[in-house]
């Protein structure tokens, strides 16, 4: 049975004091920035966070003063640009508490992690016939490169379907692994509807039939303690740019036996061990999946911005978000003609609210929004159409919030969203 | 400054589009979607000669492509085939009379890209080129 909190909390290793936003507010230089005339409000940070001046600098600094290429100099320049990449990589696993840092694959993104695996275990591992178990409100990355392998393979898909209140249907869910899927794929927290996924229990029901299981994390890593070993999950991805990091950066973790079988996703340099002209032996792991002169700069700013998060604390994190969004959901729902799609408990969603205001074109919201109080959000389908589609919608505002996020920024959303009413004069 | 985009003629257009709906048996017709933000859009024409008698549109979108589509089906509506095959992006910008940022290009061009797929389509103009940077 699946309890009704789904976020499992961890120890902090040293209980953090709690920052204000207020205070957090002051690392980020682009907060201090103004769009059309007004202070900027970024409420997008599902899309893409902003960074703090740590990273930006981390990263500055390795241009300015180590930049090298990794894993080949034997000079001082190159083996503090490696230790600087694989720092990261341990720092990056002690954030998920993965069991070592061999574990952490870097790649571009989260999209990238999730078709490395398709590819690769997928194509090892997925016959004619196999079943794939995804849901309903996956992002499009992590819902593609599925139906692609379906495809290379003739393995069947099925999904899990999203309640009308935005939650899975666990009860169905249990009848699809009925069916002794080969794997489970499913997002942590969906970035359209911020709904957080039982993923521990999921993941425990997935084992007990003999499935593999992949977790998007891209919103719940940024956002929510996770823990990979309590967690049980056999693949799980997230990237850099979502949680204070640079872009071009992101990771897979796996498990060791699963990554040590798997055969290699790209070929180059770095993920061989030795290379005749007409066959290659393979790197050991991470370095396997990691073909060509990998993101040195954006690995040593994610290291930096995991070391900003842990100092924050994720549990602070969590807290504080959860206590932005129960102000802006209070907010929200007293706005007349205004809809809200998603869980609303909440122990049950992240800082990701979906929204309609009346038949106002999110589109035209986002617009006005920009324009008349400096608010950035999201407008449009949030790379989830099915899960519009289930909902009946074509696209749906979106505001997300972060560590920096505060209340004062919500107040001004609703004064834009009032601004729109008049504008639309309803 | 206020709202550029949302002047009162916009959203007069936006609320009570001209020319809304389909023609029985067109003459040219066309449809697309706006993969950003889901917009749709048809377009029907009724010709008779070379003069464009009826035009409509219908669809769902955003307050500028809607406004848009509708402001172009009445520069289109009476006017011979050949000035209909000229119409280009200056023209609706004209129309519009505001500012189009980049990201909403793609919402006020977009009827007039089903226009031109529409009379490609009827053998009336030649292909578009349609990844031309906007």
């Amino acid at each position: 049975m699946i309890t009704p909190d789904h976020i499992t909390a961890t120890e902090p290793d040293i209980q953090q004091q709690r920052r204000s936003a207020e205070d957090v507010r002051k690392d980020f230089p682009i907060l201090s920035r103004q769009v059309h005339g007004k202070p900027l409000v970024y409420l997008d940070s599902t899309a893409s966070s902003q960074k703090p001046a740590s990273v930006i600098e981390a990263m500055t600094h390795y241009y300015q003063h180590y930049n090298a290429n990794v894993h080949r100099g034997v000079y001082e320049l190159s083996e503090e640009a490696t230790a600087g990449v694989e720092r990261a990589r341990v720092k990056v696993a002690r954030f998920i508490h993965a069991r070592r840092s061999k574990q952490i694959i870097f790649t571009r993104n989260t999209s990238e992690s999730i078709n490395l695996v398709a590819y690769t275990w997928g194509q090892a591992n997925i016959h004619a016939g196999d079943l794939l178990v995804l849901t309903e409100m996956e992002h499009h990355s992590n819902l593609v490169p599925w139906q692609l392998l379906a495809q290379r393979t003739g393995a069947r898909l099925e999904f899990v379907p999203v309640s009308d209140d935005g939650l899975l249907r666990l009860d169905i869910y249990e009848q699809l692994l009925q069916q002794q899927p080969k794997l489970v794929a499913f997002t942590h927290m969906s970035n359209a509807l911020g709904t957080i996924n039982p993923a521990q229990e999921m993941i425990a029901q997935a084992h007990a039939v003999g499935a593999i299981t992949l977790v998007d994390a891209a919103q719940s890593v940024p956002h929510l303690p996770v823990d990979v070993q309590a967690l049980d999950a056999d693949f799980l991805c997230f990237s850099g740019h979502k949680m204070l990091g640079p872009t071009g950066i992101g990771v897979l973790y796996g498990k060791r036996a699963l990554l040590e079988a798997m055969p290699p996703f790209m070929g180059g340099g770095d993920m061989i061990r030795t290379v005749k002209l007409r066959e290659s032996t393979w790197n050991d792991l991470p370095w396997k999946f990691e073909a060509g002169t990998p993101a040195i700069a954006e690995a040593i700013g994610l290291g930096k911005a995991v070391e900003y998060l842990q100092a924050l604390g994720m549990d602070n994190v969590l807290q504080h978000e959860r206590e932005i969004t129960a102000y802006a959901l209070a907010q929200l729902q007293a706005i007349p003609g205004l809809t809200i799609y998603g869980p609303m408990a909440i122990n049950q969603r992240g800082g990701v609210i979906s929204f309609t205001l009346s038949d106002i074109h999110p589109h035209d919201l986002a617009s006005i929004l920009d324009q008349e109080v400096g608010v950035a959000i999201r407008a449009g389908h949030h790379c989830a159409q099915p899960l519009m589609d289930r909902y009946g919608l074509s696209a749906t505002a979106r505001a997300s919030f972060y560590v920096y996020t505060i209340k004062e920024d919500i107040d001004t959303l609703v004064q834009g969203l009032h601004k729109a009413q008049q504008i639309f004069s309803l | 400054m206020s709202m550029d985009y949302y002047r009162e003629y916009i959203l007069d257009h936006y609320r009570n589009p001209r020319n809304y709906g389909t023609l029985e048996r067109p003459d040219v017709h066309s449809e697309d979607a706006n993969p950003l933000c889901g917009d749709q859009l048809s377009m029907d024409l009724v010709l008779e000669g070379d003069r464009v008698t009826a035009v409509r549109f219908q669809g769902r979108g955003c307050a500028i492509s809607q406004a848009a589509a509708s402001m172009l089906s009445e520069m289109i509506e009476g006017k011979c085939i050949e000035e209909v095959v000229q119409l280009g992006k200056d023209d609706v910008l004209d129309e519009l009379g505001i500012p189009i940022s980049p990201a909403r290009t793609k919402c006020a061009f977009l009827s007039l890209r089903v226009l031109h797929r529409g009379l490609a389509l009827a053998g009336l103009e030649k292909p578009q080129d349609e990844d031309e940077e906007e």
